[in-house]
């Protein structure tokens, strides 16, 4: 294999594995809401900013980045008990205009309280370039990718292990009986949503050091990672891990085979063909036929 | 619920009534607002409000009316803009012209990418025209040597032999004649079989269906009307304007729209005309907090939804109601 | 006009909700189709109207072959319907609605709709007349402006039954006309669907309530989990015991 080619599929990947954590965000709020959640990308970009905040401001990155998971987590939290849970039953486009707002809410937050330079965060172990196959790997890709499984692992053991995550499976399937059974909606809400911010922050975190942090990086990530989820198929975890990664390949050899400039477009091509060719996605749920 | 033996039942404000009504006092709004502009900046406003006010129109009738969604309808303007700036600035061609062709090309495009994408629901459609108009934007951005690239390009003015529309005061008739012009137009179609073939549509696309509706033909005509329309503001705006950039292509300015028709009144054109009205003209007024304008527009944006989630005119109008003590 | 199915068949995944059922419907008639909970009613009213593909089989209205249609040919030819599940434009007045249920005899040009022409108005006026005047059949012409979603559930039964009717349809498929109506409203159901039958209106009743179907109608086709159990008139059919026995610990009417 070529380095070059090489080099494509690792920075694919390590794209790709981002798109995939922003993805799963969007899956389990969807799942748990119906709620697709624009402002997801802006919980990319705190994490990063934060961070980089945090450690300009002289506290160690060990502390800063959990911080900024941490914060993001508490704005997500917010998000759904100040702009969502208000609007419970709203129609589709409502509740669309709702989380568009917060995103454009949050990016103006973001250039109020910081600003809107641009700013790096530092690699979590160094910046010496590893040898693979003829290409340079950044010793941060490892920690993305590594990461990005972790996390995925550990997802998959809170959703089939543990009660909570249990819980809320049950009202993404079917929320009267969820409730019937005697689960709080509102509090597994609460908990997909801070879920899902945390899961933005963490793929801010690990990204920014390659490709730095600014305040409107979120737009991009979150649209990007939106469009994974869909082409995984709405609301199927594997399927947005699929989707991102998918993505993020898509992209990197069609920047570097067939043209840079467009970089951003071969995201949303994709997403075109697949919507119009596969409407419920590589993986997607069927939902049962409307009942009249 | 009403029971059964209600003495008279509610009345619904009939489509004829109001709107009849709302046509007249946005003429009259259109004949007198000249009298209290004081200065070209405001006329300038008035002009971008009317132009946005014929986008938000058409975007009325297939969001409020057909009840589908698009994210992307920026995209349209942006290609009635760049459409016609290009015939006419690089290929000289005269400007009736290539604004008409503009128009046209992009009702063809419409016509084209709808028939797939228009059988997708809900986010799913959200998402496809949310690609549509970025794919349109990045490419508008990227080939410089049409259309300037990032930095936009100049725009030859609207005329014909020789003659141009300028100044203010002439495009401020022009646009207001254009705006009084597609509000009636939309109403005569809103209150016509195939307004409520449409309305049939939003209601129970399978009650439509049963009543001999052919969805797919009904949701293609609304979303080709409303790109064309968007096109044809676009290219107007580029005119006027003398200049255009991506910017008026981008998914920011798509959801600007959107949210001008929603916090109007969906199914209601006078709200689209109102709501665009509103949210131009704000930002105008807040520029002295230009920093704080994204925060305000974000807020304004979710409390409107929260609080309102019907829009502005129908709210209203049931206060209205309300006040007059109908038990509506 | 005769309405054949042919061995239909539908199926989702493994259920077979409908399973080689047959039968012709002739023109001028009540026919009712019933069966106890999930034997297949609606899915076969969906199958009729297009609104499912069958799995197997063809519908036929007289020598035309429907199959495969999709719903808005099947109205077009001539089979209106109203649902189980409410489907009112609950976005129009009363009279919108059955209005809007006139479209396919409302063919005016689009430059007579935009310029609203003398044509254009001269459809309006005569459509809000022969809408007003459905209205009154249905008992409804006091709501004609009120808006749809302010009409209780029994109103808006019959508000359907009247769009439906706008269309002038050939055949009328009515999904539970009765469900959720108390004896007053389910009375005037009864008296309705006689007045249109008086009217030669060919009519297809899928129900549960066992004295309207026995009461009104000519024809009577037993479903029982998916497949055709027994056909005939009402008499002959509620007298047959594997009809019985079907509807055996169901609640009698």
């Amino acid at each position: 294999m070529s380095a070059q080619l090489v080099q494509f599929l690792l920075t694919g990947l390590t794209v790709g594995a981002i798109y995939a954590l922003v993805a799963l965000g969007f899956a389990i709020i969807y799942n748990a809401s119906h709620v697709i959640n624009f402002a997801q990308g802006e919980f990319v970009m705190i994490g990063g900013m934060a961070t980089a905040a945090f450690v300009e401001s002289g506290l160690p990155l060990l502390v800063a980045a959990p911080l900024a998971v941490g914060g993001a987590t508490l704005v997500g939290i917010a998000l759904e008990k100040l702009a969502v849970e208000p609007a419970r039953g709203a129609p589709v486009v409502t509740l669309i205009i709702i989380t568009i707002g917060a995103s454009i809410f949050l990016r103006g937050l973001a250039s109020l309280i910081w600003d809107k330079k641009i700013h790096s965060v530092p690699s979590f172990s160094g910046e010496t370039p590893i040898r693979f196959g003829g290409a340079t790997l950044l010793p941060q890709t490892l920690w993305v990718l590594g990461a990005t499984v972790v996390t995925v692992a550990l997802l998959w053991w809170f959703f089939n292990r543990t009660l909570t995550g249990k819980a809320i499976l049950a009202v993404s399937h079917n929320r009267l009986a969820a409730q019937l059974m005697g689960i709080s909606v509102r509090r597994v809400l609460l908990v997909s949503f801070g879920l899902s911010a945390a899961l933005g922050a963490l793929a801010g975190v690990l990204i920014a050091p390659i490709s730095f942090t600014t305040w409107d990086v979120g737009v991009m990530l979150g649209l990007k990672g939106f469009a994974a989820a869909i082409l995984g198929g709405m609301g199927s975890g594997p399927g947005a891990i699929v989707g991102g990664l998918a993505l993020g390949l898509i992209e990197s050899l069609g920047a570097g085979y067939l043209s840079s400039a467009y970089k951003d477009v071969f995201a949303f091509i994709i997403i075109l063909a697949a919507l119009i060719f596969l409407p419920d996605g590589l993986a997607g749920r069927r939902r049962a036929t409307e009942r009249v | 619920m009403a029971s059964p033996d209600a003495a008279a039942p509610p009345s619904a404000s009939s489509i004829s009534g109001t709107s009849r009504r709302g046509l007249l006092a946005l003429a009259a709004v259109v004949a007198l607002l000249p009298l209290a502009l004081p200065n070209n900046y405001t006329y300038e406003i008035a002009i971008l409000v009317g132009l946005n006010a014929i986008v938000c129109v058409g975007l009325n009738l297939l969001i409020g009316y057909a009840g589908q969604i698009s994210l992307g309808h920026a995209g349209f303007f942006g290609l009635g803009a760049y459409g016609s700036a290009i015939l006419a600035a690089r290929y000289g061609w005269p400007t009736p012209l290539s604004l008409a062709a503009a128009v046209a090309a992009v009702a063809l495009l419409a016509w084209a990418i709808g028939r797939p994408i228009l059988r997708l629901k809900g986010h799913a459609l959200a998402m496809a025209t949310l690609g549509m108009g970025i794919i349109v934007s990045v490419v508008i951005a990227t080939e410089d040597r049409y259309t300037g690239g990032p930095d936009g390009m100049a725009v030859p003015p609207l005329g014909i032999a020789g003659a141009t529309l300028a100044g203010e005061r002439a495009w401020y008739w022009v646009v207001g004649g254009l705006l009084v012009a597609t509000v009636w137009l939309a109403q005569n179609l809103i209150d016509s079989p195939r307004g409520r073939a449409w309305r049939a549509l939003h209601g129970s696309e399978v009650a439509a269906g049963a009543i001999g509706v052919d969805p797919a033909r009904h949701k293609l005509s609304a979303f080709v009307l409303s790109a064309a329309l968007a096109a044809f503001a676009g290219a107007l705006t580029a005119h006027y304007a003398g200049f255009i950039t991506p910017a008026k292509a981008s998914f920011l300015h798509s959801i600007e729209l959107v949210t001008m028709v929603v916090f109007g009144g969906m199914a209601s054109t006078m709200g689209a005309v109102l709501g665009a009205a509103v949210l131009t003209t704000l930002p105008q007024l807040l520029t002295v907090f230009k920093e704080y304008e994204m925060v305000m527009l974000g807020a304004v944006m979710m409390l409107t939804m929260i609080f309102m989630p019907q829009g502005l005119v129908p709210t209203l109008g049931r206060a209205l109601a309300a006040a007059r003590g109908k038990p509506r | 006009m005769l309405l054949r199915a042919e061995s239909l068949a539908r199926r989702f995944g493994g259920v077979h909700a409908v399973q080689d059922v047959s039968f012709e419907l002739a023109p001028g008639m009540v026919h009712a189709i019933i069966g106890p909970n999930g034997a297949g009613k609606t899915t076969l009213l969906n199958l009729l109207t297009g609104i499912y593909l069958p799995s197997e089989g063809r519908v036929f209205l007289g020598e035309r072959e429907l199959t495969g249609l999709p719903p808005h040919r099947y109205a077009a030819a001539g089979i209106g319907r109203t649902f189980q599940n409410l489907q009112i434009f609950f976005n129009m007045s009363a009279l919108e609605n059955v209005m809007a249920g006139r479209w396919l005899h409302e063919q005016v040009g689009l430059a007579s709709a935009l310029l609203r022409l003398p044509r254009l108005e001269r459809a309006e006026r005569k459509c809000r007349a022969e809408a007003l005047s459905l209205l009154e059949l249905v008992g409804l012409a006091r709501w004609a402006d009120a808006a749809s979603d302010a009409m209780p559930y029994g109103a808006l039964k019959r508000l359907e039954i009247a769009r439906a009717l706008a269309a002038g349809p050939k055949m009328l498929l009515l999904d539970e006309p009765a469900a959720g109506l108390n004896p007053t409203e389910t009375h005037e159901i009864d008296y309705l669907i006689r007045e249109l039958a008086r009217r030669g209106i060919t009519i297809v009743l899928v129900e549960h309530n066992m004295k309207l179907v026995m009461g009104v109608s000519g024809h009577v086709i037993v479903l029982d989990e998916g497949r055709k159990l027994a056909e005939g008139d009402p008499r002959t059919v509620s007298a047959n015991p594997r009809v019985i026995e079907a509807y055996l610990g169901e609640e009698t009417p």
